[in-house]
């Protein structure tokens, strides 16, 4: 087996292949935020918690309604994207205005009583979601071996994230959200209905966190706090891509995944902190990001 | 006159206060439970500091708090350490910490800047998890009080009750001179207009950094005597929702108040006291639920209401 500073091949390979898969996650994630935070303005620090109800809502429904994966992958965003635009219509419209610090507190104390409740509900410890069947075993590529169900999850990702993209920047409703963005108020004199605009935008981007809490349920413990540290790492991705980049948050989000991945190789007891390392120094470096703009 | 009688009202307010406070032990209070509430009003005391009165929202307060703690109750317990060399160089850590901190959350603001200081401090919450001096998942445990000045034992909690008082009266009144100071002048003028402020020639990002750290060191003051007070020290003392505990106590008292927080850190504190045991894990979903009720109704909190509430002097008369 040929090694590399004294590492086999095969375990970077693997390393680089986790190191994506939470990179899909966090790329799911901050462009949710980055999407959210364009329109409305507000930093949601309920994604996490939102990340978290996706993959409940998943477990939920394979324990006791027999809802398989498959539909789970549909359902749960749905859900928790009507949920979404329920918060938005009642609590984050009361906002409008206001300084955005009051959103990011409004949202706190939302992650807070989701992920009280799903604690109360479910219990504090972990439970696991069964890979489905289609998606058990792996192929061996020769250099490594490659775990289906981590290929799905990229491959899921990676597709949904770009037809995100292409959405806000290539079609009639993208350049919509692109102009309430830029001046809601002439928008709406143009006969859009924008506060709709604004309510699908926010379920949209939680509808994206649910999605990335179905797709992580089989790869981790489905326990309630399982977004709450999750969602600072988010954080973290999007001040270093830049909040206002819709690319930057998906290119940041895989890169970073990738970049904790390697350290885990090399340096495991620092894993945990690159991410917030690397922050400290594009904020020395380059303070508006590393695909933002001030 | 009705400036005289707004004095005057304060004055009685403070007086009563102090009374009831000296008078704490004699009432049956549980004077440990009285000792959290004073530390937790010296961390909301410090942490407004920095949101009312120089508008910066730090989501990282916990890592200074929680540090400190760390570093107290750890040079006490392994070391030896006695009571005041351990508390102050508890409060010397907190205050590099906020020094390099600050220094870089500063180059941003607003809501880059809570997300700066929320990540910084999930940085030092791992690193208080993995280093070899700070008991891991366990924490710190059977922390010893010591004695003060190796004169004044505090292993009984009377004396070790008028210590908290008197710090927490420390600070009260040291926060009211720095705010009421030209210093604190110029962070007000920051935080209602950051651009001007510049351009009046003030070099704003030096105010910020001062105010930070003056503020990251009272909470690492209220950390390392919370540590002394109850004997342990946990990961939740540095984690996120410690940072958001104290932000809802100063929002619930009142941002930008002097007594705002006190009142704020005693509602807080009660709940989580008094509540648990009646509803469990429910507590959790409460807090929250206060969190956005006084986000969406009740933004001025306890004390900015009711000052609200009293007529204002009539502007021209």
């Amino acid at each position: 087996m040929t090694e590399v500073f004294g590492v086999p091949v095969a375990v970077i390979f693997g390393q680089l292949m986790l190191g994506l898969v939470n990179g899909s996650f966090y790329a799911l994630l901050s462009l949710g935020l980055a999407v959210i935070f364009g329109l409305l303005g507000i930093v949601n620090f309920a994604h996490g918690a939102f990340y978290a109800l996706g993959a409940f809502v998943a477990l939920f429904g394979l324990q006791r309604l027999g809802v398989n994966y498959w539909e789970a992958l549909l359902l749960a965003p749905l859900a928790v994207g009507l949920l979404g635009i329920l918060t938005e219509r009642i609590l984050l419209r009361r906002l409008r205005g206001l300084s955005p610090l009051y959103g990011l507190l409004l949202t706190f104390g939302l992650a807070l009583v989701i992920e009280g409740t799903l604690r109360e509900a479910f219990g504090a410890s972990g439970q696991s979601y069964p890979v489905p069947p289609a998606l058990q075993g792996a192929i061996n590529l020769g250099f490594m071996i490659l775990p289906l169900y981590r290929a799905w999850v990229i491959l899921v990702s990676v597709v949904v994230c770009f037809s995100t993209w292409f959405v806000i920047e290539r079609t009639r409703l993208g350049s919509k959200l692109r102009a309430a963005t830029e001046n809601a108020p002439l928008l709406q004199a143009f006969g859009v209905n924008v506060p709709l605009l604004i309510a699908a935008t926010y379920g949209g981007g939680v509808a994206l966190a649910a999605l990335a809490g179905v797709l992580s349920a089989p790869v981790i413990l489905v326990t309630p706090a399982m977004g709450s540290s999750l969602v600072i790492v988010v954080f973290a991705v999007v001040v270093i891509g830049g909040m206002g980049s819709i690319l930057g948050a998906i290119v940041s989000g895989l890169l970073l995944g990738v970049v904790e991945g390697f350290t885990k190789v090399l340096y495991p007891e620092a894993s945990n902190i690159v991410v917030f390392v690397i922050m400290a120094l594009v904020l020395i470096l380059r303070p508006a990001g590393l695909f933002g703009k001030e | 006159m009705e400036k005289n009688n707004r004095v005057r009202g304060a004055s009685v307010f403070y007086l009563a206060a102090g009374l009831f406070a000296l008078a704490v032990p004699v009432t049956g209070i549980y004077p440990v439970f009285m000792m959290k509430l004073l530390c937790f009003a010296i961390f909301a005391c410090a942490y407004n500091l920095l949101l009312g009165f120089s508008g910066m929202l730090s989501f990282g307060h916990a890592a200074f708090f929680g540090c400190a703690a760390y570093i107290t109750g750890w040079l006490a317990t392994a070391h030896g350490w006695g009571t005041l060399p351990a508390t102050l160089a508890g409060v010397a850590v907190a205050m590099v910490l906020g020094l390099l901190i600050g220094a870089l959350a500063i180059r941003r603001r607003g809501i880059y800047f809570a997300m700066i200081t929320l990540a910084l401090a999930q940085l030092l919450y791992f690193v208080c998890l993995e280093a070899p001096f700070t008991g891991g998942e366990n924490g710190l445990q059977g922390v010893p009080r010591g004695a003060l000045l190796g004169i004044v034992p505090l292993r009984s909690d009377l004396p070790m009750y008028y210590l908290v008082l008197a710090a927490f009266v420390a600070v009260f009144l040291f926060i009211r001179r720095v705010v009421h100071s030209p210093f604190g002048q110029v962070l007000k003028a920051i935080r209602e207009n950051e651009t001007r402020a510049i351009s009046l020639g003030y070099e704003v990002h030096r105010y910020k950094l001062v105010a930070f750290v003056l503020s990251a060191t009272l909470a690492g003051l209220a950390g390392a005597l919370k540590t002394l007070v109850l004997g342990f020290v946990t990961l939740s003392d540095v984690s996120q929702a410690t940072s958001g505990e104290v932000i809802l106590m100063t929002l619930v008292g009142g941002t930008g108040t002097f007594f705002g927080p006190v009142i704020g850190a005693a509602v807080i504190v009660t709940l989580q006291e008094y509540l648990s045991d009646i509803v469990g894990g429910w507590v959790t979903v409460i807090i929250g639920a206060i969190f956005i009720a006084c986000v969406l109704v009740f933004r001025r909190g306890i004390v900015g209401e009711l000052a609200a509430l009293r007529p204002r002097r009539p502007s021209q008369s």
